[in-house]
């Protein structure tokens, strides 16, 4: 069945509320929980049902997001038939590279989208983090005789996670979809979709062209939202754990989540793991000394400070005398002796040095942009 | 076939009979070893570093999970169009086929393979010791010597010299004689079991020594002594840094806990060896990273991706998804991948194998003089040895030395 299924990754959504965390990489390639990217847990989910042939369409600072991915090894994308296909932007007569909206960006893609041999398409955004497999999606699809299946997840009805581009469902008993709406001041709906849809390659061919030629650029707001009648748009609810990383709030939440023994046993089920980018760091070290409590501590750490309900991501240097609570230190920061931080998130290789004090609140985390130096 | 100036040849036969049941199931040099490799990374990984990049591993006991991890060589960066790694297990030729009978006649066996890439030197190595060593170093010096055959040696305390191979040699590192475990040493100078040869010279001797019935085919035993006595340039190549062979159990939990001292013996996260970027590869297990929880404590350690702590870890290494549970205590210990220590167990001083389960109040390594068992410590002293699999059930006490085999352990069980 997934033989039938590939997969496209739009990774061009608008990062604005991520403030320094996307200042030089798209959502997609956010780091998250210690030792991903964010679209590794997309991705990792489409290889976990066996889909095989898997197009990233790139928009904006996309070299980071390149560089993680690679030829697609760690995703087993790196084949003979079909595998890993980056697509960048590019200009020609009809293109400017800036895509005004997922509609335009993939009418850009339709070569890569007619040339693929499968006959349905799973097709996702990439700022959303879970861990499933696709095969009951795919099984619903087909016996429902759906158009458009979306997945959705129930969250609160007067709920709003800040989000942008927020779509809600209103559904029928048998789960077809009987209104969509964007961004509601007021939602009535609990079903709040994933941003992860599946239909025939044929028909998403079909709505691309006609929603370009009238002039129409963005794929939910111009075409979903118009076709919710003429169309059999059907919901898959999805029951794990979902984070949406829209803004740093959420970023910082959904991070501090994985302290959470019933959030990783979801978003790290071994029976589908999640792949990225293998760095082969050493173990991390705890020194004599170290204090750590309540945390979730990557390889390549050095550890002599205190550390508690914090986020070490890989290679970090916690000093003698040091204290952080509550913060998440990206890859490679080196804190250094006698800090006392709280609420903080460092970006990449941030120093800080002795005797430095930073704090932030929990629904306000200090934000240090990438290679700072305090 | 592209022409290879050196291709290098891992010994990786070797049963390990003295790591005891470390070794049931598998060959030597798979055994793990420092929290998230296994002891072939460390030659592998040198390998690489050093711009070798055709590997022959040679293999023959339990080569199962030997295989199975060396897979394509991807985790090495060995997975190349002309050369890369290679297992070589034994083989049937003909009506006639044979075990590896010795170092030398397992090279024997593979003549073919290094005539495939026509090296000018074979590069031999062994799968049982944890060192970072550049052999580009080694090569360029064969080179300068136009030596025949150069061996690493090291200088070890010359009251422990009988118990290696020692090479005697001339004020310019010519080695004139060598003496396997010699009761009276006259140099410290032992062989590390890295040799380079000049691959046209070590052919003629491997062709020689296999039509020699009286022969045992070993490199230390049988080629080196004729090389020797044939005249042949041998030198000596000095390598002083950290390096260990880790062929027992005592010397296996001593590798482990050299990476805890401080500063460690050998520094895994180095990169200024050698000038360059010393990484040592192995194969992702694919795992989050660890979670330490709010009551847990742990100093002077190493723990790696998939654990989970909330109990006591002290001056011991855990391997990928271990979990140890709260109350537990887990001192001066080396806890294979997937360990499971459950509520208030105990365990000191011990390697504890994959996937074993440590029942709830158990106590291994437990020294108190009433704990029963007959068992030999000859293998282990006072180093407690969990096999594979084994689970100790709940409340029962495994006295230090012991040796446990793999099944359900549910003796001397505390009311």
């Amino acid at each position: 069945m997934h033989g039938k299924v590939f997969g496209l990754i739009y990774t061009g959504e608008s990062s604005m509320q991520l403030r320094d965390l996307t200042y030089s990489r798209s959502v997609a390639a956010v780091p998250f929980a210690g030792r991903y990217r964010c679209i590794d847990f997309v991705l990792s989910s489409l290889v976990n049902t066996g889909i095989y042939n898997v197009g990233i369409i790139a928009q904006k600072n996309y070299h980071s997001l390149m560089d993680h991915l690679g030829s697609g090894k760690e995703w087993e994308l790196h084949r003979k038939k079909d595998g890993l296909f980056i697509l960048p932007p590019f200009v020609t007569r009809e293109n400017t590279g800036i895509y005004k909206g997922t509609l335009d960006a993939l009418r850009s893609v339709l070569g890569y989208i007619r040339r693929s041999s499968q006959r349905y398409v799973i097709m996702t955004g990439s700022h959303t983090v879970f861990n499933t497999t696709f095969h009951a999606m795919i099984e619903q699809h087909i016996e429902t005789c759906a158009d458009i299946t979306i997945m959705y997840n129930d969250v609160p009805v007067g709920h709003n996670d800040d989000q942008f581009d927020e779509l809600r469902m209103d559904l029928r008993e048998d789960g077809r979809v009987q209104d969509l709406q964007l961004n509601p001041y007021r939602p009535t709906s609990c079903h709040s979709s994933c941003d992860v849809f599946m239909m025939e390659k044929n028909l998403l061919e079909y709505l691309v062209e006609e929603g370009v030629s009238h002039g129409y650029t963005d794929f939910i707001r111009d075409v979903l939202l118009r076709k919710v009648n003429t169309l059999k748009l059907y919901g898959w609810r999805y029951d794990g754990y979902i984070g949406c990383l829209s803004s740093i709030d959420s970023y910082f939440t959904h991070n501090m989540n994985c302290l959470k023994q019933e959030v990783r046993r979801d978003l790290f089920n071994t029976e589908h793991p999640i792949y990225t980018k293998v760095k082969d760091e050493v173990p991390a070290r705890y020194l004599p000394g170290a204090k750590v409590t309540n945390s979730l501590v990557a390889d390549g750490c050095v550890i002599e400070g205190e550390v508690d309900s914090c986020i070490l991501f890989r290679g970090v240097r916690i000093a003698k005398g040091t204290r952080v609570s509550n913060c998440l230190v990206l890859q490679g920061c080196d804190i250094q002796e006698n800090c006392e931080l709280d609420h903080v998130i460092f970006d990449k290789g941030c120093t800080v040095h002795s005797g430095r004090r930073l704090a932030g609140y929990d629904s306000f985390p200090v934000i240090i942009r990438k290679g700072s130096s305090i | 076939m592209i022409k290879k100036k050196v291709v290098a040849m891992l010994l990786a036969g070797g049963q390990g009979s003295r790591l005891s049941v470390l070794t049931n199931r598998m060959a030597k040099p798979a055994v793990p070893f420092g929290g998230r490799y296994r002891i072939i990374d460390f030659p592998l990984s040198n390998c690489v570093n050093s711009d070798i990049d055709t590997v022959g591993v040679l293999t023959q006991y339990e080569p199962m999970e030997l295989n199975a991890y060396i897979g394509t060589g991807q985790a090495w960066d060995l997975d190349r169009n002309s050369g890369g790694v290679f297992v070589l297990p034994p083989y049937v030729s003909g009506s006639h086929g044979e075990w590896y009978s010795g170092t030398a006649n397992a090279i024997y066996q593979n003549i073919a393979f290094i005539d495939r890439y026509d090296p000018e030197y074979v590069l031999i190595l062994s799968g049982d010791h944890i060192y970072k060593m550049d052999y580009s170093k080694m090569l360029h010096e064969h080179e300068v010597n136009h030596a025949d055959a150069t061996i690493a040696v090291r200088s070890v305390p010359m009251e422990e010299a009988h118990r290696f191979g020692i090479m005697n040699t001339d004020a310019e590192g010519n080695i004139i004689e060598f003496e396997e475990k010699p009761q009276h040493p006259k140099s410290n100078k032992a062989s590390m079991g890295i040799y380079i040869f000049t691959w046209p010279v070590l052919r003629q001797y491997l062709m020689a020594d296999a039509s020699d019935a009286a022969s045992e085919n070993d490199f230390g035993k049988n080629i080196i002594p004729k090389m020797l006595k044939a005249g042949c340039r041998m030198h000596a190549y000095e390598f002083n840094d950290y390096w260990k062979d880790v062929g027992t159990v005592q010397s296996l939990w001593e590798a482990n806990m050299d990476l805890l001292s401080d500063p460690p013996l050998l520094d895994l996260s180095s990169e200024v060896d050698h000038n360059k970027e010393w990484r040592i590869y192995s194969k992702s297990p694919i795992m989050p990273p660890h979670y330490v929880g709010k009551n847990a404590s742990i100093t002077n350690a190493l723990v790696t991706e998939g654990c989970e702590v909330l109990g006591t870890v002290c001056h011991s290494i855990l391997f990928a998804g271990c979990t140890i549970e709260e109350g537990a205590m887990v001192t001066d210990c080396v806890l294979m991948p997937g360990a499971h220590v459950k509520k208030d167990a105990v365990i000191h001083k011990s390697i504890i194998g994959e996937n074993c389960v440590i029942g709830e109040g158990a106590v291994v390594g437990d020294d108190r003089q009433e704990v029963d068992g007959e068992y030999d410590t000859h293998l282990t002293g006072d180093i407690t040895l969990i096999a594979s699999g084994t689970e100790i059930a709940d409340h029962c006490r495994v006295p230090v030395g012991m040796i446990v085999n793999t099944g359900i352990y549910s003796r001397n069980k505390e009311a």
